[in-house]
C-alpha cells in the first residue's frame, strides 16, 4: 500500500493565510513606521520604507522626550504587573486550589460568585471601583491599579478546574500520611504539578494588566504614575490641540517598545504552557 | 441664583466616560460654595510668593513648561507641579470628578474659553476680582479678555488667543491658478474651481465641528446664545447662524468640503500633501503645522479670514484658554501670582517665544513679534495677519453655559448633515432643541 496522502483542503489553507496576514500585517506596519521620521510618516506609503532609517533616532526620542517620562511610564506597567498581575496569580492559585482539593461550607456559594464575576466585563466595575476607591482616597495612587488587577475570577476558575484535573488526591493523601503540613504540602507537592497552570493564568492576568486602560484613566491623574498605555494616549491627545506638538513618530515607536515585553513574555514561557496542556491531557 | 447647583454638576459631568461616578459624588460630596470672594492683595500676593509653597497645575500648554522653568529660578521658594491631566474635554471631566469628590482639586487650571462659564457657573471658580485683575483691563486683546468674564465677572486670566485667519497651501492655488478668497462667495468659487480642476483636492476638511460653527457663526455676527445669570436664550437660526448654514451647506451639498476629520492622522496627511487646501483656523495654528506638517514646508501662507462684506475685516475667536483658579485650590495668591506671572510680562514674553501666539495687548504689538519671518511660510511675516485679526474679533459674543455638553452632542445634530441628506439648518434646529431640553433640566431658564 502506498502512504495515505495527506489531507489537504484549499479552503483552510486560504483561512489561515488570510489569519496570518490579518495578525501580521499590524505588526509589520508598526514596525516599518517605526523607522520613519514625523515628517515622512505622512508623505510616504504606510507599508514600505521611505526616508532616512530613524528607527534609532525614534527610540532615542522616545526614551528622552519630556524629561524621560517614557521610562517611567515603562516602570509603573512594570510595577502594576509585578505586583498586580503576580499577585492575582497567586491568590488564584491559593483560592482555585482550595476550591478544588478541600471541602468547607459555602463552596456551592462560593463557585456561583465566581462563575458571575467571570460574566461581570472590568469595564462595568470599573466606576463602582472608582467611587469606592474615592472614599478610601486612594484615587491617583498606584494602589488604586493594583488592588483592582489583584482580582481575576477568570484566573480563580482556570485554576480551579487545573488543580481538579492535575493533582489527584491520592498524591495529597499520601503526603499527609508522610507527616507533611498543608502548607508544605502545597508547596513542595501540589504548585510543581499546578506550574503550567500558574503560568498561564499569569500570562493571562499579564495581558491584562499591561493592556490596562479604563481603569487607570480614571483612577489616575497624575502622569507620574500613567501606565504606558495612558501616556501614550496622552502624546498622542497632543497633536489635537491647539499650539500642541505632533510627535506621532514618538507614539508609534513607543507603541513597538511597549509590545516588545509582552512578545518576550510569550515566547519565554510558551513552552511552559505547551508542557502543560499536555500535562493535563494525561490520566492516571 | 436659581440654578440647582447639584443637578448642574451632575449634568455638567455627563461628559466623559466616569459618568455615572460622578453623579452619584456630586450627590455626597463637599458642599463649600460659601459665596465668599477672597480679597487678595498685591502685596498677599507677594508675601506669599516670597514666602514659597507648592503649586498643582494642571495644562497641557506645552510653553509652560519654560514658563514654570523661569519662574521658579525667580522665586525659588516656590516649586510649581505641572501636570498634563488630559487635554481639553478629558481634563475638564477630571476636574469636575475631583471638584465633586472634593479632592484632588489642582492650584491652578488650563480651561479653554468655551468651556469657562460652565465652570463659573458651576461656582467652581474663585472669582478674581478680590485680587485685583480688574485692573488688569487693556494688558490682554480684547477677544480673550472678554472670554474670561462671565456675568461681568473675571474667571480667570486669559492664556492664548485664536483669532481667525485664512491659512492656504500656495502651491496648491498657484498650480491651479486660484486666487486667495477675500470673500465669502471668491471662497465657494475658489472650492469650485480647485475641485474641478483636481477631484482629490479640496477646499478644506469638515466633519462637524462644533468649535469651528460657532466660530463662523460669530465671524457672521451671529449672537446665538445669550446669557443673563440663569436666563439663557438659544438662537441658531439668528442671522448670522443663518447666513453661515446657507454658506457651508453649498460646500457641504456639492461634496467640496473634504469628508475628514480634524485632527486625525488623515488630516495632517491632507495638510501635508495638498487634498486640503486652506483653513479657517485660529492663529495658533503655525505651531502645529510646524510640528505636524514637516513635509509642507515653505507651501502655506497666512491670508485674512474671507468676509462677508467685500473690504470688511471681521473676524472670530477659535480655541484659545486661560488658566482659573478653582475655589478647592489650596493657596489662592500663591496661585493668582503664578498666574500672573504666566499670562503677562515675562511669562507671557517667554511663552511667545516658544511659539504661542499671545493674549497680551504688549506681545502682540511688539515689532519684534510681528516682523518675525516663518520660514515655514516661505519667509511671511505671519504675525502681521495674525495680529490685525486679534484686533478685529466681532464683539458682543457669548457662549453656553453648558458649552461643553453643547458640542459634546454637536456631532449627533449638526453633524448629521455631513452625512445624509439632513440640512445644516435642521441640524441647527436640532442642536438647539437638544440644548433647550438640557438647559431646562439643569434648573436654567431657556428661551
Amino acid at each position: 500500500m502506498t502512504a495515505r496522502a495527506r489531507k489537504r483542503s484549499p479552503l483552510l489553507t486560504v483561512l489561515t493565510a488570510i489569519m496570518l496576514l490579518y495578525s501580521l500585517v499590524p505588526l509589520v506596519w508598526l514596525f516599518i513606521n517605526s523607522t520613519k521620521s514625523q515628517a515622512s510618516l505622512f508623505d510616504s506609503f504606510g507599508l514600505w520604507f521611505s526616508g532616512d532609517f530613524s528607527l534609532f533616532t525614534n527610540i532615542r526620542d522616545t526614551l528622552t522626550y519630556d524629561d524621560g517620562v517614557f521610562v517611567r511610564w515603562l516602570l509603573n506597567t512594570l510595577l502594576y504587573v509585578v505586583l498586580g498581575a503576580g499577585g492575582a496569580t497567586a491568590l488564584a492559585t491559593l483560592g482555585g486550589y482550595a476550591l478544588a482539593k478541600f471541602d468547607f461550607f459555602g463552596k456551592r456559594a462560593v463557585f456561583a460568585v465566581v462563575i458571575g464575576a467571570v460574566a461581570v466585563p472590568t469595564t462595568a466595575l470599573a466606576v463602582p471601583t472608582f467611587l469606592m476607591f474615592s472614599k478610601l482616597g486612594l484615587t491617583n495612587t498606584p494602589w488604586a491599579v493594583i488592588i483592582p488587577s489583584l482580582i481575576s475570577p477568570f484566573g480563580l476558575y482556570l485554576m480551579w478546574t487545573f488543580a481538579a484535573e492535575a493533582i489527584p488526591g491520592e498524591l495529597i493523601e499520601a503526603a499527609r500520611v508522610d507527616g507533611a503540613g498543608e502548607l508544605r504540602t502545597f508547596l513542595k507537592v501540589c504548585v510543581p504539578l499546578l506550574a503550567p497552570g500558574i503560568v498561564t493564568v499569569s500570562l493571562f492576568t499579564m495581558v491584562a494588566t499591561w493592556n490596562n486602560y479604563f481603569l487607570p484613566l480614571i483612577m489616575l491623574k497624575d502622569p507620574d504614575w500613567y501606565p504606558l498605555t495612558l501616556g501614550l494616549n496622552s502624546w498622542n491627545d497632543q497633536a489635537a490641540t491647539s499650539g500642541g506638538q505632533a510627535v506621532f513618530n514618538l507614539v508609534i515607536t513607543g507603541s513597538l517598545l511597549t509590545i516588545l515585553p509582552l512578545l518576550a513574555a510569550f515566547l519565554f514561557l510558551q513552552r511552559y504552557w505547551q508542557s502543560g496542556l499536555a500535562a493535563g491531557g494525561v490520566k492516571d | 441664583m436659581t440654578i440647582n447647583r447639584r443637578a448642574f454638576l451632575r449634568g455638567a459631568a455627563a461628559l466623559g466616560t466616569a459618568a455615572a461616578a460622578t453623579a452619584a459624588l456630586a450627590a455626597c460630596g463637599s458642599d463649600d460654595d460659601g459665596g465668599d470672594n477672597p480679597t487678595v492683595s498685591a502685596n498677599d500676593v507677594d508675601a506669599a510668593l516670597a514666602a514659597g509653597g507648592t503649586l498643582t497645575v494642571w495644562a497641557w500648554e506645552t510653553t509652560l513648561k519654560q514658563v514654570v522653568t523661569e519662574f521658579q529660578k525667580k522665586y525659588p521658594k516656590v516649586t510649581v507641579n505641572l501636570v498634563n491631566a488630559g487635554t481639553g474635554d478629558k481634563q475638564y471631566t477630571a476636574l469636575q470628578n475631583a471638584i465633586s469628590a472634593g479632592s484632588g482639586v489642582p492650584d491652578l487650571a488650563q480651561i479653554e474659553y468655551y468651556a469657562l462659564p460652565q465652570f463659573a457657573l458651576g461656582k467652581s471658580l474663585v472669582d478674581l476680582s478680590g485680587f485685583g485683575a480688574n485692573s488688569l483691563d487693556g494688558t490682554f486683546t480684547p477677544g480673550p479678555w472678554a472670554s474670561v468674564k462671565s456675568g461681568g465677572v473675571t474667571y480667570g486670566l486669559p492664556m492664548d488667543s485664536g483669532p481667525m485667519a485664512l491659512f492656504y497651501n500656495k502651491d496648491v492655488f498657484d498650480k491651479h491658478g486660484i486666487a486667495v478668497p477675500a470673500t465669502w462667495d471668491e471662497y465657494v468659487a475658489a472650492a469650485k474651481k480647485l475641485h474641478a480642476a483636481d477631484p482629490k483636492a479640496y477646499i478644506t476638511s469638515d466633519t462637524g465641528d462644533a468649535g469651528f460653527t460657532t466660530s463662523m457663526i460669530w465671524q457672521a455676527g451671529g449672537k446665538p446664545f445669550q446669557v443673563d445669570g440663569s436666563n439663557v436664550k438659544i438662537n441658531l437660526a439668528d442671522e448670522g447662524s443663518t447666513k453661515f448654514a446657507g454658506l457651508w451647506q453649498q460646500l457641504v451639498s456639492d461634496k467640496l468640503v473634504a469628508p475628514i476629520s480634524g485632527w486625525s492622522d488623515a488630516w495632517y496627511k491632507g495638510l501635508g500633501d495638498g487634498t486640503i487646501a486652506t483653513l479657517i483656523i485660529g492663529a495658533w495654528m503655525p505651531a502645529n503645522l510646524e510640528s505636524g506638517v514637516a513635509a509642507a514646508k515653505g507651501k502655506w501662507r497666512v491670508a485674512p479670514m474671507p468676509q462677508w462684506t467685500a473690504g470688511g475685516t471681521a473676524t472670530a475667536e477659535n480655541g484659545g484658554s486661560g488658566l482659573a483658579i478653582p475655589k478647592l485650590g489650596k493657596n489662592n495668591a500663591l496661585a493668582y501670582g503664578f498666574m500672573k506671572y504666566a499670562t503677562t510680562g515675562e511669562g507671557a514674553q517667554i511663552r511667545v517665544d516658544n511659539g504661542a501666539f499671545p493674549a497680551t495687548v504688549e506681545q502682540v504689538n511688539a515689532d519684534a513679534f510681528k516682523n518675525k519671518e516663518f520660514p515655514y511660510f516661505g519667509g511671511q511675516k505671519v504675525n502681521e495677519v495674525l495680529a490685525a485679526a486679534a484686533s478685529s474679533v466681532v464683539t458682543g459674543w457669548s457662549y453656553l453655559p453648558f458649552q461643553v455638553y453643547a458640542n459634546s452632542i454637536f456631532n449627533d445634530t449638526v453633524g448629521k448633515a455631513y452625512v445624509s441628506s439632513t440640512t445644516l439648518t435642521d441640524g441647527l434646529k436640532a442642536w438647539q432643541d437638544a440644548a433647550v431640553k438640557y438647559g431646562k433640566d439643569q434648573g436654567f431658564t431657556v428661551n
